[in-house]
């Protein structure tokens, strides 16, 4: 695999908005807000099933300032789903932007706009609504084919044949297989039947959910918002509200952090409503308890997974069942479950034989799940990869060795990934290198430090995708400026992830220049190309890959113009940094000259868009290995040192693709250990602030080190593979391979909380 | 998250606070972290800021402690640390955040005689006693178990009896609200375990049975952690059954003890 | 309503305000755009802001009690902040940049009582300094690195 010296790719340059950020500049939605702005608040359901008998808002409108309040009888009837993805959507339009059912405790019930927040919470005090009390869903297990219907009404509607009923609580439901997975099972010397649960882990973007709106000076909704998915948001605002797309133009500031929450539209469609009721700009900021509430976390899922395996440690037949509660509306659902399969089988192409993947996913009255990083392939690896551990275990073979001997490698058809090659695929160097750096010949056996304390460590394997194939597209529009500078225009949201500047890193090595000389400009419907967003790890490979292309065709239309200039055949010149070279004479004409001819009497243009898209996804890899030291009267797991080693193809910038991988860890870790969510009988949400729901702080994830094993993906920009999402997936099973090395007991639930490590052991001495 | 204040007062005497805190709807602000979490409406807010509350004496027998002292200057006061032996700092150190302890007070955390009371948990374990404006000078153990009146609580007293102090607490994240605190003493021969967080306010439990009468070894610190076991009631909430609080009652009073008897 | 006088960031500022407003309202409507929000609960320490030279959570504060005390936001600390925010930026640990000021500003507090901390005394000082994108990981890196350059001189 020979690489190419790149000047301005691989460099750990720093964000371009870097010193913006970390001086406190008000680049974010709430800083931007003008002060006249009207306050939206929204009055939500206390009931997780509910029909709103009647609502009165006399009192609470004659509250000084408040500008109007609406229910339920004063928006459209049209069904909408607010999950940021492709038309037509696989997620069923299932909302309205006030239904009379509310479907959990946190439903929107009513609409306030005040002058003040004062006002508006006031008002929201004085709204006096009744319920009729349904019967909630509340156990997902028993949700498919219950009496109880989440979403009873005539006018569902699935866009996309997902396999759905709303007559039976069911969003999606399917399976995929290839070879006879009970004959193969029923030769295996060793077959596991493990069943795992996973949470509804809230992403806790430490900027909530916001949006501000107004019209703008031609009387169209101009909305700023905290989104990663600009163009997505223009179209359900579009259906939500009754307006044509032509009059919604919708851009996004700087965005304090998504991790997915921020790919599906959860407050726009309320101020943008408020702003064409009125006329009146207004922006809605959700409280931390909404966002936790009422937000777009990850989907819970029940996973089974069967192996089947000889005893030398040959994985031939893997067969996963998920169930996955999609709570009180369908975003997302159809798609994340399918990820829980297609994206953690796959590990184990080696000697496997046959594989099934079947799924529902189901409507219960819980908070309406959503995008979380991972994306449903993080459950499905807790369950597989903590079942290959067993697997392990009880063969008595080092589990990383086990994993040597089945793993996917380069070169290898998938069947399990849609046929996919691997093309690219460095796992088992990326295996090798964190054995190395960790130690784990040393740190894989237990070791009692005294006083009930043990060290242990864990494994796993994780990989992702790097764009939704046959699906996702990216564009970029790079133009040349007058000083010879570039501009590039995206349609991709940067979230914190750095994407402006790997993109305009990648601008600089094709048009050979210093990525200082390319600014960046992102995202707006009305000025970027089109792009379906920053989601599905895609902005690198596709927007990158688009980038390219765009690059491309740019220096093709500058030589052209130099040409010209020089009045010679374009095939006569070169592009060089800062110019344009005639070979035979040796004659150059500056970029800048470039650019001022191309505006005087030119019919040439000196910029070029393009557009990707790709009919494969190809998967990251990475391998994470964690030492714990696990106190057993406590229960108390510390973690000491965390290392991985990801295959991401090229990183294009190590400085950021390496805080990525550490930023995905350590969420990882919160969910795994720190991170619940939970409710009471009635169906409320108990982890509803930052005072229950428990982020990792800088004391509760030990050590990080992670490295890279380059492998270069043939369909990407420069090599390029994803790290977005990938990186998120290895903590669970790790961390719960080293509590069972630790305790002897495998938790198949997450999170692990000390309590049960230490009851679980509980055993009369 | 609106808090309804309608007067802010910065009373400039003790009696003037009083006076102004004898309405039902004032409110004495202290850290203001809890207040500012509730949604009633307070008529004053008094703020005891210009009284000189937020200073530390510390004389030969005794520390004397202003109610506007915050947690951090608990934290970094050298003679409460060496007194504790450095167990004042290790009581604090995990609540929430450096900025959230420059703001909490010492009078706010033992007035409101939280449960999950770190600080309330170490002041027993020590010969503490709360000054009221009216009610004079009285043991804190006997303070903690009061209803809240509208008296203001002026300083807190600690007698340097010579003892010794380990604290310990559990958390299921490291700032966290603790799943139990455990702080361990023997002052002037006389062993004290106080155990918080059970959800419960703060208990103090002494060796009535003589259990560690002998001293601590391994088997007394194993009886006397499996009477505070039997003897202290637990609770469940969000962070922790009752049975995991009674089993970490007895794993933290025994280490706490082992350590105190050197033995760890 | 009440009035207040105090100084921010070294001006003198007199305002009408009223008596619940907490001091995080009333910077941001002194725009001092810095100061974040990120919970109810004073838990996440994105309004750090100094008080009399010390770190504390400005959404747990209330404005009336600033009266006449010194508060400085990071709008008034930029060059003491730029000493070391740009070896947090060369580790790309800035990442979506909102719990940026408030970190910023407990650094300072931190780099100020305690010039030449440790890893770990770091750790402990900025544990109520919560980050969801970095990992703290490349935060410390910065900070370390800041600390490095700073002794080679």
């Amino acid at each position: 695999m020979e690489q190419q010296a790149y000047k301005v790719v691989g460099k750990p340059l720093r964000k371009k908005d870097s010193m913006q950020l970390l001086l406190g500049k008000p680049l974010y939605t709430d800083d931007l807000v003008p002060r006249n702005a009207l306050k939206v608040r929204l009055l939500r359901s206390p009931h997780a099933n509910a029909m709103v008998r009647e609502i009165r808002t006399d009192a609470a409108k004659k509250v000084p300032g408040v500008v109007d309040i609406y229910t339920w009888e004063d928006v459209p009837a049209t069904r909408f789903a607010i999950a940021g993805q492709t038309y037509p959507e696989p997620s069923p339009y299932d909302r309205l932007i006030i239904d009379r059912h509310v479907r959990f405790a946190g439903d929107v019930v009513a609409i306030i706009a005040a002058e003040t927040e004062k006002a508006a919470e006031k008002a929201m005090k004085l709204i006096r609504a009744q319920y009729d009390v349904l019967e909630p869903v509340l156990d997902f297990r028993t949700a498919k084919d219950n009496p109880v219907l989440v979403h009873p009404e005539e006018d569902w509607f699935p866009p996309c044949q997902v396999g759905g009923d709303n007559r039976r609580n069911l969003v999606a439901s399917g399976v995929d297989a290839q070879g006879d997975v009970e004959g193969v099972m029923a030769r295996c010397e060793i077959v596991l039947d493990r069943t795992y649960h996973t949470k509804a882990f809230n992403q806790a973007m430490m900027e909530t959910f916001r949006t501000y709106t107004e019209l703008d000076r031609y009387g169209r909704l101009h909305v700023v918002s905290s989104t990663q998915i600009v163009f997505h948001c223009r179209r359900i605002l579009s259906r939500a509200l009754g307006i044509p797309k032509s009059r919604i133009r919708v851009e996004k500031p700087r965005i304090g952090g998504g991790f997915g929450a921020k790919q599906t539209a959860v407050c726009e469609v309320y101020p943008a409503f408020v702003t064409l009721k009125t006329g009146r700009p207004a922006e809605l900021i959700f409280s931390r308890e909404e966002s936790q509430i009422a937000g777009s976390p990850r989907h819970e899922m029940q996973i089974r997974v069967r192996l089947g395996a000889d005893r030398d440690g040959t994985i031939r037949a893997l067969d996963l069942y998920t169930l996955s509660n999609t709570g009180a509306y369908g975003e997302h659902g159809p798609t994340t479950v399918g990820l829980s399969g297609h994206k953690s089988i796959p590990l184990y192409t080696g000697n496997l034989e046959a594989f099934r993947f079947g799924y529902d996913v189901v409507y219960t009255n819980h908070q309406a799940a959503g995008a979380y990083r991972g994306y449903g392939a993080t459950q499905g690896i807790f369950a597989l990869e903590t079942t290959v551990n067993e697997l392990a275990e009880t063969l008595g073979m080092d589990p990383t060795a086990l994993r040597d001997r089945n793993m996917v490698r380069q070169g290898m058809v998938m069947p399990a990934y849609y046929g996919e090659t691997a093309n690219a695929c460095a796992l088992d160097r990326c295996m090798e290198h964190c054995r190395r750096i960790f130690g784990w010949e040393e740190k894989y056996p237990v070791r009692d430090m005294g006083n009930g304390k043990v060290r242990s460590a864990g494994v796993a394997m994780a990989m992702q995708g790097s764009c939704i194939s046959n699906v996702d597209v990216g564009s970029a529009t790079v133009k040349l400026s007058d000083d010879g500078t570039y501009n590039l225009i995206i349609g991709a949201a940067d979230m914190g992830t750095g994407c402006d500047t790997i993109l305009a890193q990648m601008v600089a090595e094709c048009m050979d220049c210093d990525v200082e000389d390319v600014a960046v400009f992102g995202a707006d419907t009305d000025a970027s190309p089109y792009d379906s967003g920053s989601y599905a790890s895609s902005t690198t490979y596709i927007t990158g890959k688009a980038v390219e292309k765009a690059c491309a065709e740019l220096k093709k239309r500058i030589c052209g113009i130099a040409a010209e200039m020089m009045g010679c055949d374009a095939a006569e010149v070169v592009f060089e940094r800062g110019q344009v070279r005639r070979v035979s004479t040796g004659q150059t004409v500056s970029l800048s000259d470039i650019s001022y001819k191309a505006q005087v009497f030119s019919d040439r243009t000196a910029e070029a868009t393009a557009t990707h898209t790709s009919p494969v996804s190809p998967p990251p890899y990475m391998v994470g290995m964690v030492e714990i030291e696990l106190d057993k009267l406590t229960g108390q797991v510390t973690i000491l040192d965390y290392m991985a080693v990801v295959d991401c193809g090229i990183p294009i910038n190590p400085a950021l693709a390496r805080i990525q991988t550490e930023g995905g860890i350590v969420q990882g870790i919160g969910h795994t250990l720190l991170e619940n969510v939970t409710y009471d009988g009635r169906g409320k949400p108990m982890e509803s602030s930052f005072l229950q729901y428990k982020l990792p702080t800088r004391l509760d994830m030990g050590h990080l080190r992670v490295e890279f094993e380059h492998s270069h993906e043939p369909t990407g920009p420069f090599g390029a593979k994803s790290i977005g999402e990938i990186v998120i997936n290895t903590p669970a099973p790790a961390i719960a391979h080293a509590i069972y090395r630790a305790t002897g007991i495998w938790h198949r639930e997450l999170p692990i909380t000390p309590e049960q490590i230490a009851m679980s052991m509980e055993q009369p001495e | 998250m609106i808090m309804n204040i309608q007067n802010y007062v910065r009373p400039q005497s003790l009696e003037e606070a009083y006076t102004l805190n004898q309405n039902r709807r004032s409110r004495i602000i202290g850290g203001m972290l809890w207040l500012k979490m509730g949604r009633g409406t307070v008529s004053t807010a008094i703020d005891l800021c210009d009284l000189g509350l937020d200073t530390i004496e510390e004389t030969q027998d005794q520390f004397s402690i202003g109610a506007m002292v915050t947690l951090r200057q608990l934290e970094l006061h050298k003679g409460l640390n060496d007194y504790t032996q450095g167990a004042m700092a290790q009581s604090v150190q995990d609540i929430v955040g450096v900025q959230f302890r420059n703001l909490a007070t010492l009078g706010g955390s033992l007035w409101g005689r939280f449960g999950f009371s770190d600080v309330l948990t170490m002041f027993l374990a020590m010969d503490t006693w709360v000054e009221l404006y009216k009610g004079g000078i009285l043991p804190l153990e006997r303070f903690a178990s009061m209803k809240h009146d509208r008296d203001i609580l002026v300083r807190v007293i600690v007698k340097k009896a010579p003892g010794r102090f380990v604290y310990r607490a559990m958390r299921n994240q490291r700032t966290d609200f603790p799943v139990l605190t455990c702080a361990l003493s023997r002052l002037e021969g006389e062993y004290r375990a106080v155990l918080g967080a059970r959800p419960g306010r703060a208990m103090v439990i002494r060796d009535s049975g003589g259990l560690l009468s002998e001293g601590i070894t391994g088997e007394s610190a194993a009886a006397f952690a499996a009477f505070a076991a039997e003897t202290v009631p637990t609770g469940g909430n969000l962070r922790g059954s009752a049975a995991y609080r009674t089993h970490l009652i007895r794993v933290l009073t025994q280490r706490s003890l082992l350590e105190l008897g050197g033995m760890e | 309503m009440m009035e207040i006088k105090l100084k921010l960031n070294g001006r003198n500022v007199s305002s009408h305000i009223d008596p619940g407003l907490l001091l995080i309202d009333f910077l941001r409507d002194q725009g001092c755009f810095s100061v974040k929000r990120g919970c109810e609960t004073s838990n996440c320490g994105l309004c750090t802001v100094l008080l009399d030279g010390k770190p504390v959570l400005s959404c747990s504060v209330l404005a009336a009690r600033a009266a006449g005390h010194h508060v400085q936001t990071l709008e008034g600390l930029q060059e003491e902040a730029a000493e070391f925010v740009g070896f947090i930026a060369d580790q790309g640990a800035d990442q979506c940049g909102f719990c940026n000021p408030g970190f910023v500003m407990n650094t300072i507090a931190l780099l100020r009582e305690n010039p030449n901390p440790t890893d770990d005394e770091i750790r402990s000082y900025l544990a109520g300094n919560l980050c969801r994108c970095s990992g703290y990981d490349g935060q410390l890196r910065g900070i370390r690195g800041f600390l490095d350059s700073r002794g080679k001189k």
